[in-house]
């Protein structure tokens, strides 16, 4: 498997990673979303983690890439489904997966995502109400 | 100490990171080792695995389940003939890298294991050593 897929669902892109990835194809992941971002106007993105046996600092660092350039495009994300034992792993590694939202599980995450939106577009509301 | 069971598996393409991963999985689970001691073992490996590949140019990765007594241990030996690591305590701290990574590995690494251990010669290559026991 090459290419991780990316669903559309409302403003929210979302992605469900089941196998253990290969570095490139978490590379590809990067590069998918960034440009379905662009291309949808989506204004989040979900990551559900939690098939993954093994987060280490590659996987690590791609989800913080995803993080940074989904929000400099106007998107938030979140990264919902650790596992525990990943997540003791990670911090031990001395990866705080920091600018990363994460989320308990899916529905958590989908709030969070609604929650940040909403309050995303009031602040833009009440910007032009000013103006 | 003794060597109950050892393989050794070569280092040459990225695929084979996946492939150190579950074969590390497999060993750890079959030690009887808890699901997190797993998971560190597997991540520590998952390193190691990428280091011997970008920096060391490939190489191999030795496998080896320990007994002493009533203990169980797996140890890990990566081994590269690649540049070598001119300073090790500088490669050892966090966020130091010399790739484009974020410079957790080798520290990190460190910290997944009971014992850790790297020689290396600039030009001859490097060889790291680590074992996790239950």
């Amino acid at each position: 498997m090459d290419r991780i897929p990316i669903l559309k669902m409302g403003e929210f892109l979302l992605v469900t990673i089941q196998v253990d990835m290969h570095d490139r194809v978490a590379l590809a992941l990067q590069d998918d979303l960034t440009a379905k971002i662009a291309a949808t106007g989506a204004r989040g993105v979900l990551i559900d983690i939690s098939s993954l046996e093994t987060v280490d600092s590659f996987i690590g660092r791609m989800l913080a890439n995803i993080a940074a350039t989904s929000r400099v495009l106007d998107a938030e994300t979140v990264v919902v489904g650790m596992r525990p034992a990943v997540a003791i792993t990670l911090v031990e590694l001395g990866l705080s997966l920091y600018g990363v939202r994460t989320a308990l599980n899916v529905e958590r995450g989908m709030e969070m995502l609604s929650t940040a939106i909403s309050a995303a577009s009031r602040e833009m509301f009440h910007g032009r109400d000013q103006a | 100490m003794a060597v109950i069971r050892r393989e050794t598996m070569e280092l040459r393409a990225e695929d084979e990171i996946v492939k150190v991963r579950h074969l590390v999985r497999q060993w750890a689970s079959e030690l009887g080792f808890g699901l997190v001691d797993q998971t560190k073992l597997v991540t520590a490996a998952s390193e190691l695995s990428r280091n011997t590949l970008v920096h060391g140019g490939g190489g191999t990765v030795e496998l080896e389940a320990l007994e002493e007594g009533l203990r169980r241990g797996l140890r890990l030996t990566f081994t590269d003939f690649g540049p070598g690591i001119a300073d090790i305590e500088l490669a050892l701290r966090d966020g130091y890298t010399t790739g484009s990574g974020l410079g957790l590995g080798l520290g990190g690494a460190k910290r997944l294991v009971n014992e850790f251990s790297i020689t290396s010669r600039p030009g001859e290559g490097t060889r790291v050593v680590m074992a996790r026991w239950k």
